[in-house]
């Protein structure tokens, strides 16, 4: 056997090689079925319509505006790359944290509250998000822990829980006139977080902040929590058995708390770098929880749940998204992108079949070829 | 009073079917997340149908059609969930939630089209059915007595007989509690499985067409339906996987629902001058506080979230 072949073969066997092809089939195929839809609405316009999507800020013509709506998409995908983190960090200790939602809505809430109510600087306001989401979130580990109540469900709960009071919480700050939280350039500038140089490299895109910076340093960090510290690894391990974890003595309800308190964290925190920037106000008539969320979980498990991964497949989510504004309004919609984006979580769902799929089609293959080469032998 | 018990009875009906779908499928072993998008789906289904449905056609067959076209829709939409589960052995929570974001993201985008299609300034994702809605509905004196009251309270007593006196029932609950052994006696478990979210779809997307007939005679599909589908579920769980106490539970469920719609007609309820939204927010609060007390001492099915595979016995 030749020596390139093995490798091409240790490759293809590779899992976080398969995961990355896994990854780019679910985006793919996910966009032939946007597609598919936008021709079934109306073949006229559908190829320039998947276009738009995939293309988002390059639709405009000039570099400049280019570079600024570039930043725009980074500061989304930066929130929701924490959101995403969230998830992950959840999944990875076996919890399915569908409240990443209502953690960012809470985190938003007291980051916003705290800004206009009682001018804080923006460190305060952002702390203070990551606090209360992790609180929230550390409810429903509690819950799960102590009271074995289904982590899904009462994270919905605290979702819808989480928006009403938040609106309730953001009317005493709004706008006389609009529906909207007051701005934090009327009401207090010292809450946006300090741009430190970046708005010049995005054509003075002043919601350009460090916020980015920040995001991607978290994902890192979570990364080297989960794979380099024995706290990760007591996590996981409680993730995979709670019975054995217990056994080996670790506390296995506390660590299902602090995953809990950390995935909330990490989602308030990116409620807290994006709004926070002034990008946008909270609508306090809200009656449904923001996409941001739950996008979080396309971005997790497209980006093979892990958070090297996440910052790829966030941006990517967040592109898809705002590329969804840009469609020919006449024929299409803008939730075309969140069906693209459902339908990539859904295929991520066969992720692991697909893998299993593979192994068992080299190993046949590897099979077949040893009987031949013994064959050949004999002859 | 008669408005709170007429909401009362209106959303429990919602909460019935729905749970009564969520436990056939988690007899049979598969967690089912996905209602809520596939609440969202039935509605579709059955919204649109009254919304091309003549105007002229007796009311029995209106109801017959506009049931039939939001069952369908269900089964087919819960199918996406049959098929990754069983078939693909996938993670039935991520899937659930995949569903749950696709359903109301399809709805939108399909209802938009459908608008903009018929006038290009119309962008709203808004079906509007009140001729049709009309049929579902006799006024009793001054209760507004709707037909889905005695549906869903039909539904129940057949659940529980199917559940528990027949052979299909039983075979679905061995399926969700040991599918091995249930195999090792010759029976077919992915078949149930398949059975069991069928019979999910079905009653979720009844549920959804339910919940959007209850009161309104248009829907907004942006708004989804607001977490219900996640509702039933709690009162599958405080229901203890049983019919006739999914039945109960579902009733103090809807109580608390139903109290957000009418609070303002109770004297003692408008004296403790709560904001309205604290109103929106009691059946999640309540339901997380039944959830508390409830899931210590689960009485799951045992094999549910586990994917069937037949080589493992």
């Amino acid at each position: 056997m030749s020596n390139q072949q093995k490798k091409k073969e240790s490759l293809l066997r590779n899992s976080a090689f398969q995961t990355i092809i896994a990854s780019f089939l679910c985006i793919i195929i996910g966009i032939l079925i946007g597609y598919v839809v936008l021709l079934i609405i109306n073949p006229r316009g559908a190829g320039q319509a998947i276009m738009a999507i995939l293309k988002n800020y390059f639709y405009y013509p000039s570099a400049v505006a280019v570079t600024k709506y570039l930043g725009t998409t980074l500061v989304k995908a930066s929130a929701l790359l924490m959101c995403s983190l969230s998830v992950l960090f959840a999944y990875k200790v076996g919890l399915f944290n569908i409240g990443a939602a209502g953690q960012y809505v809470i985190g938003a809430g007291a980051s916003l509250y705290l800004a206009v109510q009682f001018d804080m600087p923006w460190y305060i306001c952002l702390i203070a998000a990551v606090v209360a989401a992790a609180v929230v979130g550390g409810v429903s580990g509690f819950l799960k822990a102590y009271f074995n109540v289904n982590e899904v469900i009462s994270c919905i709960m605290l979702n819808w829980i989480g928006l009403y009071s938040v609106n309730m919480l953001l009317t005493k700050i709004k706008d006389q006139s609009t529906p909207y939280t007051k701005t934090l350039t009327s009401s207090n500038r010292t809450a946006l977080l300090p741009n430190a140089g970046l708005d010049k490299l995005f054509a003075n895109n002043e919601f350009v902040t460090i916020g980015i910076v920040l995001a991607v340093i978290m994902a890192i960090l979570v990364w080297v929590l989960l794979e380099k510290t024995k706290f990760g690894y007591e996590l996981k391990a409680t993730g995979l058995n709670k019975n054995a974890a217990k056994y080996c003595g670790m506390h296995e309800k506390r660590n299902i708390i602090l995953t809990m308190i950390i995935a909330g964290g990490l989602a308030g925190f990116g409620a807290g770098i994006f709004y926070l920037t002034g990008i946008e106000q909270w609508m306090v008539q809200q009656t449904t929880v923001p996409a941001m969320g739950f996008n979080g979980i396309a971005a997790a498990f497209l980006g093979g749940s892990n958070p090297i991964g996440a910052i790829f497949s966030s941006y990517f989510i967040q592109h898809i998204t705002s590329g969804g504004t840009y469609v020919d309004k006449t024929m299409y919609c803008t939730q075309i992108s969140d069906l693209i984006s459902a339908f990539i979580i859904y295929l991520c769902g066969f992720v692991l079949f697909f893998k299993i799929w593979l192994n068992r089609f080299l190993n046949k293959r590897e099979e077949k070829r040893l009987l031949n080469e013994q064959k050949g032998g004999e002859a | 009073m008669l408005l709170l018990i007429q909401y009362m009875l209106i959303f429990a009906s919602v909460l019935v079917l729905v749970a009564l779908g969520g436990c056939f499928s988690e007899h049979s072993g598969v967690i089912n997340i996905g209602l809520e998008g596939i609440m969202v789906m039935g509605a579709l289904g059955g919204a649109l149908m009254m919304k091309y449905i003549p105007a002229g056609l007796a009311a029995p067959l209106v109801i017959l059609l506009v049931i039939l076209a939001s069952v369908l829709i269900g089964m087919l939409f819960s199918l996406l969930l049959g098929v990754a589960a069983i078939r693909f052995n996938a993670d039935q929570t991520l899937v659930g939630t995949a569903l749950n974001l696709l359903g109301p993201a399809a709805a939108v985008v399909l209802v938009r089209a459908i608008n903009t299609a018929e006038s290009v300034d119309n962008v709203s994702s808004t079906i509007a059915y009140g001729h049709a809605k009309k049929a579902f509905i006799m006024n009793i004196g001054k209760f507004e007595f709707n037909w889905f009251m005695l549906l869903a309270l039909f539904i129940l007593i057949v659940a529980y007989i199917v559940l528990y006196k027949t052979k299909f029932g039983l075979r679905l609950c061995a399926c969700g509690e040991h599918p091995q052994a249930a195999d090792s006696v010759g029976i077919n478990v992915y078949k149930m499985r398949y059975a069991g979210v069928l019979i999910s779809g079905a009653l979720g997307g009844l549920g959804g067409l339910v919940y959007i007939t209850a009161g309104v005679s248009e829907w907004k599909f942006e708004n989804g339906v607001a977490g219900f589908g996640f509702l039933a579920l709690a009162v599958m769980i405080f229901g203890q996987w049983k019919p006739i106490n999914i039945g109960l539970a579902a009733l103090l469920f809807g109580l608390f629902r139903a109290l957000s719609n009418v609070y303002t007609g109770f004297d003692a309820l408008v004296a403790l001058k709560l904001p309205s939204t604290v109103y929106n927010m009691l059946p999640y609060i309540i339901s997380l506080i039944v959830l508390v007390f409830v899931s210590k001492k689960s009485r799951a099915p045992k094999a549910e979230g586990i994917p069937y595979d037949k080589g493992q016995r």
